[in-house]
């Protein structure tokens, strides 16, 4: 017996523009090998953000549209409203998603919309040049905190966003992740898979947050960045099923 | 019925299949009629969370092939601007409706025509127009709706209808058709998100990050507006063909320039209103002929005068002066009579 990694039929054959060691090349994997697996290519429509995976679509093999900064969600929710039959995801940083679109995510996931979203927290803007994010860790060096998240000096703290939403009745599924290692980026291909299932099953509304190294702005090479989310980020954002039905 | 549930009746009537609104006054009366309406024939009503929400709902109905429209009034279309430009840029096919109340801020829940350069100039940001009809009716708020959806189809541009707290609160009885009266086939949406079954994946998209790319795509844009200027332009005429004076006016403010028009005429003037119904593209060509041998062009605004402007790009050998209120203030008929007297006695 031979074992064969093929291409998903749901990820086009193109070079990324990602940085080495950036997480959003493997979680597009990801997100097209369950794709597949769920035989729902051809069914399928995505929402890419605005952010360092804007051109998703350019990678994914099936229907995409662009949103506006912060409103994937509300165009996810006007398409699938009127095509109810189709899956559609929307693939979020943590700035589009917990910042600037902070409304349309918390109403499109109390609205119960029978939407999935894949939330990739690098805890950082990685698109414009890595100012903070809500999701930044206290202490983070970024470009706009010169001097590390600090709480007491009007910075805020890291906003646990995923654990906002699972107290929310309409969301039936919150798991969070991480892609520091071949098992934890088998565990999210699972999360993922059952988020996706919820929507098929009219369950309501899913999220998976993927902890995802952005190592070029962490200033990191791409083994140290997988290590900080081991020994930083997880303190902060721990891995596991934040709500299940 | 009132202005407000014409448009109402008009989106139903062209197949609307989804509404999102956020509530703002003086329009809220069209967002409760879509909330029962489109419930009742099993369409999707969604109260957004803010106008950028709904304006966004609208995107992704849009994207996804369906007809869909949102309303609001000056300070939620403000909102919205980046949304329409995101519409334009995808070209995306939608209805925006503008029922204009006082600015700017906060401004008041008055009557108010002060966002005719946002609507007429693009209103977001980059290089787009989108089309513009402006209703002085009740019937003509549902025509116009109606014939926004087929414009917005047709050219595949998100379409405004600008109408202002008068016509939106005002009650008339009114005949609508049936069905839409567009008489050009409309495209097939094979560009929507439906599924990527039998065919390459569709990508709505307004990003071009290639050399040249954005340039292309803007200019494709240009061409397709510059078709829809020659086309779309539309206006009416009331008056004699031998009118020396000309008032010009739109939506509600024309229905005051009307009767200014008919007491003067009693009083022996030959005077006669033109009036813009389609705003943007502005009406150049009937507008031409119409300014021909006049003594003089009075245009009459519930604003401090934004249209006035393209009057005066089109008509160049005729003196174009200009009567309008601000804030609330509505020029009456006898306002204009007497503001037309002063100046003509000058
Ligand atoms: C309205 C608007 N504001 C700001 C921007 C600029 N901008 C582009 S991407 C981005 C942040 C992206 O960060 P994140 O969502 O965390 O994604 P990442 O790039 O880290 O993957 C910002 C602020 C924009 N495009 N539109
Ligand atoms: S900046 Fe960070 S998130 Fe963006 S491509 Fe590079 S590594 Fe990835």
């Amino acid at each position: 017996m031979s074992t064969q990694y093929l291409r998903p039929s749901s990820l086009r054959h193109r070079e990324t523009h990602y940085c080495p060691g950036c997480g959003h090349g493997i979680l597009h994997r990801i997100v097209s090998e369950v794709i597949d697996e769920l035989d729902i290519r051809r069914t399928t429509a995505a929402v890419a953000p605005v952010g360092c995976a804007v051109v998703a679509y350019n990678y994914w093999n099936f229907d995409c549209s662009e949103a506006a900064h912060g409103r994937a969600l509300a165009v996810a929710t006007g398409i699938k409203r009127v095509s109810p039959d189709l899956c559609v995801f929307t693939y979020q940083g943590d700035g589009d998603l917990a910042s600037i679109g902070l409304a349309e995510t918390v109403h499109a996931a109390n609205r119960g919309e029978r939407l999935t979203c894949i939330f990739v927290n690098n805890a950082c803007y990685g698109m414009t040049g890595g100012q903070m994010a809500p999701t930044s860790l206290i202490g983070q060096k970024t470009a706009t905190t010169p001097c590390g998240r600090t709480p007491d000096t009007g910075e805020g703290w890291p906003l646990k966003i995923s654990d906002l939403l699972a107290q929310l009745p309409g969301v039936c599924f919150v798991a969070r992740c991480a892609l520091s290692s071949p098992k934890e980026i088998q565990d999210t291909a699972r999360q993922i898979k059952t988020a996706f299932q919820h929507q098929l099953d009219k369950r309501g509304f899913s999220l998976v947050e993927v902890l995802s190294p952005c190592p070029t702005i962490w200033q990191k090479n791409p083994v140290e960045a997988m290590a900080w989310i081991d020994t930083e980020m997880k303190k902060v954002f721990p891995p596991g099923i934040l709500k299940t039905p | 019925m009132s202005g407000n549930e014409a448009i109402g009746e008009g989106a139903i009537r062209a197949d609307c299949t989804l509404y999102a609104g956020y509530p703002i006054t003086p329009q809220n009366e069209l967002t409760a009629f879509m909330a029962r309406r489109m419930k009742e024939s099993g369409r999707s009503f969604l109260q957004a969370e803010s106008e950028l929400a709904a304006i966004n709902m609208v995107f992704g109905a849009a994207a996804a092939g369906a007809r869909a429209m949102t309303s609001s009034s000056s300070p939620g279309i403000s909102l919205k601007q980046e949304g329409i430009s995101y519409l334009a840029g995808c070209e995306l096919p939608a209805v925006v409706v503008n029922v204009m109340r006082g600015g700017p801020g906060l401004g008041n829940i008055a009557s108010s025509q002060a966002d005719y350069f946002q609507a007429t100039r693009g209103g977001g940001h980059g290089d787009y127009f989108t089309p513009v009809l402006a209703p002085w009716s009740v019937e003509e708020a549902a025509q116009h709706t109606m014939q926004a959806f087929d414009l917005a189809d047709f050219y595949r541009t998100p379409v405004l209808v600008l109408a202002d707290a008068i016509i939106g609160q005002m009650m008339e009885a009114v005949e609508l058709p049936e069905a839409s009266r567009f008489s050009r086939p409309l495209p097939k949406k094979t560009w929507a998100l439906s599924g990527a079954q039998g065919r390459r994946p569709n990508i709505i998209k307004s990003f071009f990050l290639e050399e040249g790319g954005l340039e292309r795509h803007n200019e494709h844009l240009r061409e397709k507006w510059e078709k829809l200027r020659e086309k779309e332009q539309q206006s009416a005429y009331y008056g004699p063909e031998t009118a020396r004076i000309l008032l010009i006016a739109y939506g509600s403010q024309a229905r005051i320039a009307k009767e200014a028009v008919d007491l003067l005429t009693k009083e022996g003037m030959r005077i006669g209103l033109f009036r813009p119904v389609s705003l943007c593209p502005f009406p150049d060509h009937a507008l031409k002929k119409h300014a021909k041998e006049k003594k003089m062009v009075l245009v009459v605004e519930q604003s401090l005068g934004q249209m006035v402007e393209d009057v005066r790009r089109v008509i160049r050998d005729t003196p174009v002066l200009f009567f309008g209120k601000t804030g609330g203030g509505i020029p009456s008929s006898q306002d204009i009579v007497s503001h037309l007297k002063k100046v003509l006695e000058k």
